[in-house]
């Protein structure tokens, strides 16, 4: 080893802020990832679900015996036995009486939704397990089914869940500000009838998976798959199937997209685990294309009736009532937790006053819904962006104008909205200012004049203004459930130095792209004072070798704060390790050391340096040089948990500040409406991003770009519909169109940095995007309507329903709003 | 009734290696190539031939393993995504697409670079339009193909500027 001395002063390294190099890319771009379906096993066998063929049915009968006689299949579980082998039925987060509903690993007495397992077989090849599951006979007594989210609250509804007595999983008001005197005083009250925020999701390219093996040797149930969120997969899964949390392990590698999606597969790795109790030999499940549509969970679908908005001459805002029906699905699976998580962002982005949300949300025969990319807040924000929408239309304002006026300014910042969230920092009017200067607003003003109504083609220019909220505060939790012992967040990371000196880090988040790998080596490499290349971050999660807290995974926009903040404070503790190590080796004072690419020395003293592998020998195979107390206290290996400053929110006021970081998006865009057909092209499109201070601008940037094109995709092409039966009518990507080259428009992205004073790098977490292009594509198609026309009122727009919409007005058809004015 | 169907014998060519299997005689090329013989880098996306995570090249045409049974497979010459980069050193494909983050997750990636390469080979200076319209069976939720877009033209330039220096 080198002990060169240094001639200059060392040098400061920071890579913060710089795209550098994504480390997880060449193993990707070489075919030579590990996904889920990679994993193998001896003596695998492969898992096939049995799933419903009726929204909503009672299970007669199961006859297993035709699927056993085929050579080659090992065994099948059917939901009675698989209820026979768990303790308790899933956690559940809501409280009573939705509370009291059973969910199993498969369903018992009742299939209620189209996709439903009722049994799961595993035989030799992935082919032979789903011949066989073809061969599980059935019987089924259909019942009506709910699809509808305002009709399922009716109490005469179908009832899914019987124990829970209706289909309400929860329902609260949530009422800040005094809405009535301000709708009794405004000078404006604009209702709006119906607005519908539609079903769909991000579905991420790679499907669910797992390797679950319960080997009877140890005890152990270990977990291959690609569950993103696999702690609170654990502290589900654990109590159901009777298996301590330190005997269930669970690992992945890389992750081939998940979105929220894929917080979801709990149920059925429970069912694996099941399977491979019985069968004493691990079981494999990669979920078809099919069934990942069917089952593998949707976004939330919202309606919110009844709309009262207040609002002023002058154009502001003050505030605004509605009744909200959300739609969980057949079964709770994370939710009612969407029922809270939408107040992050109660007011949007605008200084909203007065605030009334009639909350309700219901059980349904539908796919159940879990968090897909921006979740529960994106329907809010959906609806808050057509409000203002909405009320430029129809009280003549201009829609730039307007957003001006209403939103929070640049020195309102920290904000503290009515229900006591606070938002961090920003510069919303700047923001908009640069999306509409990228799509230049005054030429398609120009050509919209020129072009006007009638002449076959339409221009419409929108605004989507959206928040991407980020590290939860989990107390948000007691708001929907006073009874539960949730709060705060955190995330933990360990960094060492290993036996030669070198640097090793780890996670206990499951990336799935955002390249944390990368990253987490840029913020430890800063603190070291080296190069990343020269720090190894673990590529995935193991439970038995990374470090981990209950929340860890990686979901919510949080990353940037949670985890890159875990990493800064390892790496911080394994500094001052080494600079005490080198110190005494040096006998020179702790604060005359200095780091540079691995070596320890001497400020001014080049002469006197030691490299890391010195100190690594130090602690690892020369431990006597150390006096007692050190060998006791130093291990170079060092833990640290990042925990966000928060406190326990009210559940009475249901107050509370629920996130910690406010990242903003402000998208615009520019469509041609053809009258004839009601396509729409987006002729221009500009996203402008401020999430604080930028780690890895590139990374920022693709997630953006992704965010927006799955935002896109939603607003134009993609979703999830079941007729009245409860059969979900787009099953595989033939029905259900995910956005292609073909479609995606050319995305030009600006950026402002408004750093966070909140966080420990200034960062804020991104990357859901808040649903953006729903907003500003639903803003561009109104402002191309005209004003005897309907108002854009669902989120979906395809051409049918955008034809109905041009053609609304000269048709007679009902506004669906109202303007009552003083 | 379940008809597995016959077993067969095949013989390919795959990334350059002569190969004998026995199939069966409805496994899908991608099945085939996954599991039989454990290349993992060609992905399964959709199951109905739409995403193009599982696209290789079968007699220098662009073929979707997903939409192949493996029997089809006989006698032909097959290159994944493994044979691209022998050595380990990234091809111009694979390079401009690191350099451009035209990847996040990586699973539709092997697809999308089996797509680009097969374009550059036949068109080196493809238009904008035609570099669209090379990964339009291709589905990637991560990207907004944006950078997948700026990755196969950056490729195609960094290629012309290898031709022209060597000229």
């Amino acid at each position: 080893m080198s002990t060169a001395p240094t001639e200059t002063p060392v040098e400061t390294r920071s890579t913060i802020g710089q795209s550098v190099p994504r480390v997880e890319d060449r193993r990707l771009l070489q075919g030579q990832g590990e996904f889920v379906d990679d994993v193998w096993m001896h003596r695998t066998g492969h898992a096939h679900f049995v799933r419903s063929p009726h929204g909503h049915a009672r299970i007669v009968s199961i006859d297993v015996s035709r699927a056993l006689s085929l050579d080659g299949v090992y065994t099948v579980l059917t939901g009675e036995e698989a209820k026979e082998m768990c303790a308790v039925p899933f956690f559940q987060i809501a409280p009573a009486p939705a509370g009291n509903l059973e969910e199993w690993p498969l369903a018992v007495d009742k299939v209620r939704y189209h996709g439903d397992a009722v049994a799961v077989v595993l035989a030799e090849t992935r082919e032979l397990a789903r011949d066989a599951a073809e061969l599980v006979d059935v019987e089924y007594e259909p019942l009506p089914a709910v699809v509808d989210t305002v009709k399922a609250a009716d109490p005469d509804a179908p009832i899914l869940h019987e124990v829970v007595g209706s289909n309400v999983a929860w329902h609260g008001t949530y009422d800040w500000g005094d809405i009535d005197f301000a709708l009794e005083n405004a000078d404006h009250v604009v209702e709006i009838d119906r607005l519908h925020f539609h079903r769909f999701s991000s579905t991420p390219l790679e499907c669910n998976g797992a390797v679950v093996h319960w080997d009877p040797g140890t005890n152990i149930v270990s977990i291959s798959s690609n569950n993103q969120m696999p702690m609170f997969a654990s502290m589900v899964i654990g109590p159901t199937i009777g298996v301590a949390s330190n005997r269930l392990t669970f690992s992945s590698q890389d992750i081939g997209g998940a979105f929220g999606i894929k917080i979801g597969s709990y149920p059925q790795i429970a069912a694996l685990a099941l399977l491979s109790k019985k069968a004493g030999r691990p079981a494999k499940w990669t979920e078809y294309r099919t069934d990942h549509m069917l089952s593998a969970g949707h976004g939330n679908e919202r309606t919110f009736l009844d709309t009262k908005v207040a609002v002023q001459k002058d154009g502001t805002i003050l505030g605004f009532k509605t009744r909200a029906f959300d739609d969980a699905g057949a079964y709770l699976h994370y939710e009612p937790l969407g029922a809270v998580i939408w107040s992050q962002v109660s007011c949007g982005c605008y200084r909203l006053k007065h605030l009334n949300v009639d909350y309700t949300e219901t059980l349904t025969n539908k796919c159940p819904t879990i968090p897909n990319r921006g979740y529960s807040r994106l329907q809010h924000l959906w609806l808050t962006e057509r409000i203002i929408d909405i009320v430029a239309h129809e009280l003549g304002f201009d829609p730039v104008q307007l957003r001006k006026l209403n939103y929070v300014q640049p020195e309102d910042y920290p904000y503290e909205t009515p229900n006591g969230c606070v938002y961090d920092s920003g510069d919303l009017p700047r923001s908009l200012d640069i999306a509409l200067e990228l799509i230049d607003v005054e030429k398609w003003r120009a050509r919209q004049r020129e072009l006007g109504h009638g002449s076959g083609k339409r221009i419409g220019i929108g605004i989507g203004s959206t928040l991407d909220s980020g590290t939860n505060n989990f107390g948000q939790a007691r708001i929907v459930n006073p009874d539960l012992p949730f709060s705060g967040n955190g995330e933990a990371c360990f960094a060492k130095l290993d036996l030669y000196g070198e640097v090793n880090v780890n996670l206990g988040t499951t990336p799935q792209g955002q390249g944390h790998e990368t990253t987490a080596a840029q913020v430890v490499a800063d603190i070291l004072n080296m190069s990343p290349d020269q720090v190894q971050v673990t590529a995935g999660f193991n439970q038995q070798q990374n470090t981990y807290v209950a929340f860890s995974g990686t979901y919510a926009s949080q990353f940037a704060v949670t985890g890159l903040g875990a990493a800064q404070g390892a790496a911080e503790k394994l500094r001052a390790e080494i600079i005490e190590l080198a110190a005494y080796a040096l006998q020179a004072d702790a604060d005359q050391i200095e780091l540079a690419d691995g070596m320890c020395s001497v400020r001014g003293d080049a002469e006197r340096a030691i490299p890391f592998i010195g100190i690594a020998n130090m602690i690892y195979s020369n431990n006597a040089v150390l006096t007692p107390e050190m060998r006791d206290r130093l291990s170079l290996n060092c833990r640290h948990v990042y925990t966000p400053p928060f406190q326990v929110p009210d559940p009475e006021k249901k107050t509370g500040n629920l996130t910690l970081t406010y990242a903003s998006q402000i998208h615009a865009c520019v469509v041609e409406v053809d009258e004839e057909t009601g396509e729409v092209k987006i002729l221009d499109y500009a996203a402008v991003d401020d999430c604080g201070k930028r780690i890895h601008p590139q990374i920022v940037e693709g997630q953006v770009h992704g965010a927006t094109a799955l935002g896109i995709g939603a607003a134009l092409y993609e979703a999830f519909e079941y007729d009245e039966t409860g059969q979900l009518q787009q099953a595989s990507f033939y029905d259900y169109h995910a956005l292609t080259a073909l479609d995606a428009p050319d995305i030009k992205t600006g950026e402002i940095e408004s750093p966070s004073p909140f966080t420990p790098n200034g960062a804020k977490g991104m990357g859901e995007g808040g649903g953006a292009p729903l907003h500003a594509i639903c803003s561009a198609i109104q402002d191309a309507l005209g004003p005897e026309d309907a108002v854009v009122y669902d989120s979906h727009n395809p051409w049918e329903r955008v034809w109905s919409l041009v053609h609304s007005g000269e048709r007679g058809e009902p506004r669906g709003v109202k303007v009552t004015s003083k | 009734m379940v008809d597995a169907g016959t077993v067969q014998a095949i013989e390919f060519t795959i990334n350059g290696d002569k190969t004998q299997a026995t199939v069966e005689s409805r496994q899908l090329l991608v099945h085939f190539i996954r599991d039989t013989l454990g290349m993992k880098g060609t992905h399964v996306g959709c199951d109905t031939g739409s995403c193009g995570a599982c696209s290789v090249i079968v007699d220098g045409k662009l073929v979707k393993s997903c939409m192949m049974l493996a029997p089809q497979a006989d006698g032909a010459e097959i290159e994944t995504i493994e044979g691209l980069s022998r050595g380990g050193e990234l091809t111009p494909v694979q390079q401009a697409f690191h350099e451009e983050h035209g990847l996040q997750c990586g699973y539709c990636t092997p697809g999308v670079v089996m797509a680009a390469t097969f374009l550059l080979r036949r068109n080196p200076e493809p238009t904008e339009e035609e570099i669209r319209r090379s990964v339009r069976g291709n589905i990637c939720r991560c990207t907004g193909y944006v950078n997948i877009l700026r990755s196969i033209e950056a490729a195609a330039q960094a290629s012309r500027a290898e031709v022209e220096e060597a000229a």
